[in-house]
């Protein structure tokens, strides 16, 4: 099997970028907003996985800013998810569009 | 020596009794905060004489020369090493002078109140506004340098200003204090610089140095000041006739005098104190003071001085015999005799015989405010018994008031120099001193004292003689012993005080100087103060229409008299004409357009500016986020680009 080279994860980890903010823009459910968020936080991780095992192999840098990110995400998705379930409780709705009264 | 405690109290006494009774006398019950005003005062005028029979007789001369005594110096607001306003307390004879006159008019007043004010809503108010008259003036006279003399002469401006507005409710009243304050301060403007130039050329505002370093010849500050000149004269005439300014403001002086008619809207118990007997003779206290200095800068200041007092004096007399309502020809008449003051210090010089005038002006003072508190009281008991000050409401009052008539004729006599009242003696001596040194001064100031009595008994016989009289309805007769004590002790005062040998306790350089009597000089103006009452007597003893025959001969002088030489109409039309069209309107409109213009640029435009982007703000979660990511693009193609 073929070794992927670092411009081949540079590509994936870019179309996963542009992936989660084309998501985030467009969809108007909170959920999958927030599953957008996670795909651009991971294409981040590759990112760092890659220039770590490519550039510099004998440190040890990207892949704790990895963990820590891993870490930091699922902190973020429970307050997020917490926001979520009180947005719906106030508006019946996870839709963004009903939630914009904080506004001129 | 003396003590400085028992003479700080002096002023600080009647301070308490401001705060006392400012603070807590509409609780107090009845008459009792003027009776609490009364005592405090009382126990002041106790130590004000306690402390010039020490000062007279005991500590006070030094070689048979009064010294200047400064028992208490503190250093109040400290500037830098060297530079500081002090308070102090400043003994010399005119301040111990003063502050028995101060006290003891003031005292007369606080009981003739008692009585006079009794049922007025404000009456505690009234006697803490006196009570704080009396510290300011005490302050004043006690004051040790040229600073603190200005803070209580501000002190005195205030109080002058609350008294004449007491009546707040009357329109005429209002306007009274507002023209009273600004005309005054007007001045003060001219005394404020004064201040400040001789200050600068002496290096000091203490009064013994600032004398003592612009009047030595060699001192080098003299030089300077002397040297130094803008439009051709001198810095040193210019300082003092700046202060002259400020003194001729308070003492109502031509041309600055138009507020003390107009005071006259206040009590008539506050006219007899403040706009007669104590804070009108600031301005004079204030050259006598700095007398020294004005003597070194002559002839340029003191000419001044001179012209201005007769001048005014002259002015005055004329105007007060058109006058119908009593208090107004009371405050011309107190204008008419402080410009006699004024005149008696211009023509003096420092030192030795020539200081008779110095001696005569303080002389003067101290007659005046005994026979004019009483003019002034005595009127406040004929208006209190009449409700009224018009003239022709009043005749034949004699029977109705015999104790108000017998004091208040003792006090004309009195002003109009008739011997052996206090006003002769003080007169011959200015007129002694006039007669030395300026002839034209002398002539202008002896038809003034024939003048003065005339319209003083014009007054004296349209109040008491004239019509029969018809007692005023219910009347409550005389008024009380509060009423009449003061005019009784005033009317003893009036008559007897002359004969002090005023010259072996004030001069100008503290030396005793033996007033001489001259019988053949007194003969003239004598003579002309009797034609006066003669006069006034077959004009108004009874009625007749010869007062207004004499008056239509005289039109066209009459009527300019009548309406004050038309120099209130002259104030107007140049405050209303000329400075408001050339300088207050341009200003207005400058303000409105130009300054206001700039502000509400600013504001509209902020305004303008804020409602198009308010929009930015949708509350749309995911249009901020496209705006974040712009940014982010955009910093990302700056520093890739740009700032490589």
């Amino acid at each position: 099997m073929m070794q992927p080279g670092l411009y081949q994860l540079l590509f994936i980890s870019a179309a996963l970028f542009f992936i989660g903010v084309y998501g985030f823009f467009t969809r108007r459910n909170l959920i999958t907003m927030l599953m957008s968020i996670e795909l651009i936080l991971n294409s981040v991780n590759l990112n760092f996985i890659a220039f770590n095992k490519y550039l510099w192999p004998d440190k040890m840098d990207g892949l704790f800013f990895t963990l820590f990110i891993i870490a930091i995400a699922a902190a973020e998705a429970a307050v997020a998810i917490a926001i979520i379930i009180n947005l719906y409780r106030s508006h019946n709705s996870i839709d963004v569009e009903n939630a914009e009264e904080l506004k001129y | 020596m003396p003590n400085a405690i028992i003479i700080a109290l002096i002023p600080l006494l009647p301070l308490a009794g401001f705060l006392l009774l400012g603070l807590l006398g509409k609780r107090l019950p009845g008459n009792s905060s003027g009776v609490i005003g009364t005592l405090i005062l009382l126990i002041s005028t106790g130590l004000a004489i306690y402390t010039a029979y020490g000062y007279f007789f005991d500590y006070g001369k030094v070689d048979g020369i009064y010294q200047k005594l400064i028992p208490l110096q503190y250093t109040w607001l400290e500037f830098s090493k060297g530079v500081s306003i002090d308070m102090g307390i400043f003994l010399d004879p005119i301040s111990v002078m003063m502050i028995v006159v101060v006290t003891f008019v003031s005292l007369m007043v606080h009981i003739y109140s008692l009585s006079y004010m009794k049922g007025e809503k404000r009456f505690a108010t009234y006697y803490s506004f006196l009570a704080l008259f009396t510290f300011s003036m005490l302050g004043l006279v006690l004051s040790s340098n040229i600073f603190q003399i200005y803070i209580f002469w501000e002190g005195v401006g205030v109080s002058s200003f609350l008294l004449i507005g007491f009546y707040y409710d009357r329109p005429s009243a209002v306007a009274a204090c507002k023209k009273a304050f600004i005309v005054t301060r007007f001045a003060d403007l001219g005394f404020l610089i004064g201040i400040l130039i001789l200050s600068f050329y002496s290096g000091t505002l203490d009064f013994n140095t600032l004398i003592a370093t612009l009047t030595s010849p060699e001192s080098n500050q003299l030089k300077s000041a002397a040297a130094a000149s803008f439009l051709g004269v001198s810095a040193l005439t210019w300082g003092v006739v700046l202060v002259f300014i400020g003194g001729a403001g308070k003492s109502a002086m031509f041309p600055l005098h138009i507020w003390l008619p107009d005071a006259m809207e206040g009590p008539t118990p506050v006219s007899a104190l403040i706009h007669a007997a104590t804070m009108v003779v600031a301005g004079v206290f204030l050259v006598a003071r700095l007398f020294p200095v004005f003597a070194i800068s002559a002839p340029g200041a003191l000419h001044l001085v001179a012209y201005v007092g007769a001048i005014s004096a002259a002015l005055a007399a004329i105007i007060a015999c058109t006058q119908t309502d009593i208090k107004r020809v009371l405050a011309y008449s107190t204008m008419s005799q402080i410009g006699y003051m004024m005149f008696a210090l211009g023509v003096s010089k420092y030192g030795g015989e020539g200081g008779l005038g110095y001696t005569a002006s303080m002389f003067h003072l101290f007659t005046h405010a005994m026979f004019k508190a009483l003019l002034f009281l005595g009127a406040g008991a004929v208006i209190h018994y009449v409700h009224s000050n018009e003239m022709k409401d009043m005749g034949g009052l004699r029977k109705l008031l015999p104790i108000t008539h017998i004091t208040f004729l003792i006090a004309c006599l009195a002003i109009a120099g008739v011997p052996p009242f206090a006003g002769f003696f003080s007169k011959e001596e200015i007129l002694l001193a006039a007669y030395q040194s300026n002839s034209i001064i002398y002539w202008i100031a002896l038809i003034t004292s024939g003048i003065t009595a005339f319209y003083m008994f014009r007054l004296y016989f349209s109040i008491f003689w004239n019509k029969e009289p018809h007692p005023h309805g219910e009347t409550h007769g005389e008024g009380s012993w509060a009423m009449m004590l003061p005019l009784i002790l005033l009317a003893i005062g009036a008559a007897a005080v002359g004969f002090i040998p005023f010259g072996n306790f004030v001069s100008s350089d503290g030396a005793a100087l033996e007033s001489k009597f001259h019988l053949n000089f007194s003969i003239t103006p004598v003579a002309l103060g009797l034609i006066g009452i003669f006069t006034a007597m077959w004009l108004y003893r009874k009625q007749n229409d010869r007062p207004n025959k004499i008056a239509s001969s005289l039109s066209g002088l009459y009527k300019s008299a009548y309406h004050k030489f038309y120099i209130d109409e002259l104030y107007l039309f140049i405050t209303k004409k000329i400075l408001f069209n050339l300088i207050g309107r341009p200003a207005a409109w400058f303000d409105k357009n130009v300054v206001d213009g700039l502000v509400n640029f600013t504001g509209n435009t902020t305004q303008l500016v804020a409602e198009k982007i308010k929009t930015v703000q949708s509350g749309k979660v995911q249009q901020y986020a496209i705006y974040f990511l712009v940014g982010v693009i955009g910093l990302a193609l700056l520093f890739i680009y740009i700032l490589k």
